[in-house]
């Protein structure tokens, strides 16, 4: 009887190398990928003009066309807000909840395994490579709290933890399985040569904004602001773009940095007040929160202009947009880049 | 093509496009069309993978001005 496993595929190269280990032995592996709103995956790259320029392709998909397995992509935006708002094992060094996140998504496979009759979870977790979440003694924790248990196995450091239900059942030979730790890539490349895979991302860490500190920086703001800690998908998407800059508690700006974010922010014209250069060449600002008096209009104009080719213009004119319903120009003077407050700048 | 189905995807981002496809795949007999449209460059990509890998067939992809317009076929049921 030929046995069925799903891979977590983040799109790097671990979970690449422990699904094909898994093939290996004879077992059919599907493979399953989390978007939560937060990866680094795709959005930016599809943002920002410099990123376009780059092959486009998403990793995960990349994967499991290199393993020749399924890949079903499971959108867990709003379940996985409590994971970020509510960790029961707190935060890493900036707002990543890593340890929640592993227990959450192993969680889900779990239940994903139980409704599609599969045997098994395996993950491309090494001890030692990540702080915390892949600590060795998180690892049962993981399990147990998933609901996993003895049915999550961690291909490439199996041998340094307890034995597991695919391996004690002979659906896997644990001999077969690795002993990798730490935080070393060499084993992880050596294997990878010896599978034949040449091309693979090297993310280790990177997948997620949540791990980023000017992220969350931007994130623990708009909570502080909004002056409680929930969010939708748009917001969280607009924290990767742009400069943002507080001027006052009122309100926040986010100016694009380039032509490819000014695309991005474009789509969000009847949702904000916007802000855009008519006499020079400049960026779209958004600006978020309430409506904006005539003094806090004419800051956020001269902020704007500040970041326009008429930087050093006597006076810029703006158009200023309520929602794509109200639009009127201004005439203002750029500020100069010592009159921007350094503590505006969320960062 | 009376028949097709259609997905908006237009202003999502990757990989939303390609979860929207599979999720109304999933729900049709072997043999639907599905046109899906979208705007984010990435599904130029994406969704031809997302189907190589899943045994669908891409029938048609277009790109009029910044949408990127395609026609895919559930080819499995799995």
């Amino acid at each position: 009887m030929t046995r069925k496993a799903v891979a977590l595929i983040s799109g790097g190269l671990d979970s690449l190398l422990a699904a094909r280990l898994i093939q290996q032995q004879g077992v059919e592996v599907e493979g399953i990928n989390f978007f939560t709103g937060f990866c680094v995956e795709g959005h930016t790259h599809a943002i920002r003009n410099r990123d376009r320029k780059r092959e486009k392709r998403n990793n995960a998909l990349w994967v499991a066309e290199q393993l020749g397995i399924k890949l079903h992509i499971i959108d867990i935006v709003e379940e996985y807000k409590d994971v970020v708002i509510n960790p029961k094992h707190g935060y890493g060094a900036n707002l990543n909840p890593c340890l929640d996140c592993k227990i959450f998504m192993v969680g889900k496979a779990h239940e994903w395994v139980k409704q599609h009759d599969f045997d098994f979870i395996i993950t491309g977790e090494v001890i030692g490579q990540r702080p915390k979440s892949q600590l060795k003694r998180f690892m049962p924790v993981v399990a147990s709290q998933s609901g996993a248990d003895d049915l999550l196995l961690r291909p490439l450091c199996a041998l340094n933890l307890a034995p597991t239900r695919p391996e004690l059942e002979g659906w896997v030979e644990r001999e077969q399985m690795l002993d990798f730790s730490g935080r070393s890539r060499k084993p992880q490349m050596a294997l990878a040569a010896q599978f034949g895979f040449e091309d693979y991302a090297q993310p280790a860490g990177g997948c997620c904004f949540l791990t980023d500190q000017s992220y969350s920086v931007k994130l623990q703001d708009l909570w502080d602001n909004r002056g409680r800690r929930e969010y939708e998908l748009d917001d969280i998407m607009l924290l990767k773009v742009g400069r943002h800059i507080r001027p006052s508690k009122a309100f926040k700006l986010i100016i694009a940095r380039e032509e490819g974010e000014t695309r991005f922010l474009s789509g969000y014209k009847r949702q904000f007040q916007t802000i855009k250069t008519v006499s020079h060449a400049g960026p779209l600002t958004l600006v978020e929160g309430e409506q904006l008096d005539p003094e806090q209009l004419q800051l956020a104009c001269a902020i704007t202009a500040r970041f326009s080719q008429g930087r050093d213009a006597e006076s810029v004119e703006l158009r200023f947009s309520d929602r794509e319903q109200d639009s009127r120009n201004l005439q203002v003077k750029p500020l100069r880049a010592e009159q921007i407050d350094p503590q505006w700048v969320i960062a | 093509m009376s028949d097709v189905i259609e997905v908006d995807a237009r202003r999502l981002l990757c990989p939303m496009p390609v979860i929207r496809l599979q999720d109304c795949i999933n729900q049709q007999p072997a043999g639907a069309i599905v046109r899906i449209t979208c705007t984010d460059p990435g599904t130029m990509s994406d969704i031809p993978a997302w189907c190589r890998i899943n045994g669908h067939s891409v029938v048609s992809s277009d790109q009029q001005q910044d949408e990127f317009i395609f026609l895919v076929r559930k080819d499995s049921d799995g």
